[in-house]
Order: C-alpha cells, then sequence, then structure tokens
C-alpha cells in the first residue's frame, strides 16, 4: 500500500493532518499500538519540519506486512550541518515559530529515536530527505 | 483520578467533553508550552497542561492519546478548536492559574505520576 501526502509551506492548520490520517489507517490495519505511536511521532516531526524549514514538501508512505517505509523530502535551504542538527535542543526555529510551540530542537532527534532506522540526506540550497523505516513486529520503545 | 477532580482541584471551566469528567481517568501529568517536548517525553496517558493555544496543541494530543488538555493562565481555546477536540472525543479544560501553581495543586491532590520516559 502507497501513501503520498502533500505538505504546505507554513500551513499550520494543515500541518499533522497526514500523520494523524495515517495513525488512524495503521490503527484500523491492527498495528500494535507502540508502533503505531512511534511512527506518527517522528513522522508528525517530519511533517512540522517541512512545513516550518523546509518551504512545503511532501510524505510518501510505502506499507507492506512487514514495514514503513517512509520518505519526507522537501526542497528547502537544506542542512548545513547534520550532526549539529540532530542534536537535541539545537535550533534554527525563529521566535515566531517557538511562540507556536515548536522549534524546541527536538524534532529530528524525536525521529532517531522513535524509528528503527533514519538516513538523511541533504543538499545545501536543495533539499533534505529523510528516510525513515520501521518494522511493523518490532516492539522497540521510542 | 478521574477528570472532574482534576476540574475541581483546578477551579476551570469545561470548555468541552462534560460526558467524559467522569470516565477519563489519568495517573500523571505533563506541563508543557513546547510540543515537541510533549512527543520527546511523554509516555503514558496523561493530562497536559498547556499555555499554548493553536490547533498543534489538539493534534499533538490525539497522536499522542491525550484525553483531557487543560489552557493555564486564562488561556482560551478558539471554536474551532473546542469543535476540533469534540471531534476526537477530548476534554478541554481552562484555568485562570498559572502552569507553576496549576501542576502544584495537582501534585498536592495526589497525581504523582511523572508520566514521561526518563531523562538520560
Amino acid at each position: 500500500m502507497k501513501l503520498s501526502y502533500p505538505i504546505p509551506w507554513m500551513d499550520f492548520a494543515a500541518a499533522g493532518k497526514a500523520s494523524a490520517e495515517v495513525k488512524k489507517l495503521l490503527a484500523r490495519l491492527g498495528i500494535e499500538q507502540g508502533t503505531v505511536k512511534r511512527i506518527v511521532i517522528a513522522m508528525y516531526e517530519g511533517e512540522m519540519n517541512i512545513a516550518i524549514h523546509g518551504g512545503g514538501g511532501t510524505a510518501d508512505i510505502e506499507l507492506t506486512p512487514c514495514l514503513a517505509d517512509i520518505y519526507l523530502r522537501d526542497h528547502g535551504p537544506g542542512i548545513p550541518d547534520i550532526d549539529l542538527a540532530m542534536t537535541e535542543g539545537y535550533s534554527t526555529a525563529s521566535e515566531e515559530i517557538r511562540n507556536m510551540g515548536f522549534g524546541a530542537g527536538m524534532g529530528l532527534p524525536n525521529m532517531k529515536r522513535n524509528a528503527d532506522e533514519l538516513s538523511i540526506e541533504s543538499v545545501v540550497g536543495q533539499g533534505t530527505t529523510v528516510h525513515l523505516i520501521f518494522h511493523l513486529n518490532n516492539t522497540k520503545q521510542g | 483520578m478521574k477528570v472532574r477532580e482534576i476540574a475541581h482541584v483546578l477551579s476551570a471551566q469545561v470548555q468541552c467533553g462534560e460526558n467524559q469528567l467522569d470516565i477519563v481517568e489519568v495517573r500523571s501529568a505533563c506541563g508543557a508550552d513546547l510540543m515537541s517536548d510533549v512527543m520527546a517525553f511523554v509516555k503514558e496517558s496523561v493530562v497536559l497542561l498547556t499555555g499554548l493555544v493553536n490547533p498543534q496543541v489538539l493534534r499533538t494530543a490525539d497522536l499522542m492519546d491525550i484525553k483531557t488538555i487543560v489552557f493555564v493562565r486564562g488561556k482560551v481555546p478558539t471554536i474551532e478548536m473546542i469543535q476540533m477536540a469534540e471531534s476526537l472525543g477530548m476534554v478541554l479544560l481552562t484555568t485562570k492559574l498559572s502552569m507553576f501553581v496549576a501542576c502544584g495543586k495537582l501534585y498536592e491532590a495526589g497525581l504523582h505520576g511523572s508520566g514521561t520516559r526518563e531523562i538520560a
């Protein structure tokens, strides 16, 4: 099963809707609750990153009986130092974004904590792709 | 602790979810204005106390299976947020207490569980 969601830039009314829909779908498919939570936390963080930093983009999800394979792509400014961006608390978000409850510098670390596999490809000036893999039979704690 | 008791302890107004007050039970609470922190640290089904008022609070709570939100410092959710919360089956409470005092009163009333993961 393949799903694709556009993620508009700075549309905070829409941001998170894709994750909410995926959560409902995974629950309907009978995926274990803890695994569902790990997937939607990581996906929601990714959605917010794309909406806030990435200038908009897409979330593409492929579900197989064993895996959830998620690509989060944006065409934003890219991440100059991925190791630094993975540090808890490091954030480049504006004061306006922080006032909305985001920009805590927990997004990418949260995604890493919850995913079974995470890889990031980013080119400054071109955009970022975050690839998340979840094993659906894994009871890892986020 | 039932949500009705939480509302009583905080002298809170019920914005929606009146029919859930004696049904939803929580064992712990999380006070936060940063939603990424909620997603990073909450482990159990908690009551969320926040001074942030926007739809992302509800979105975050929904993803984290949080059924009760208390808006502190006199913050009031919009009509759209109340409608969204009703559709999600959530209870929204509002209190004029500060975050610190609201959390303290709940702790004093017996809500001791942290409900969050251990900080390494």
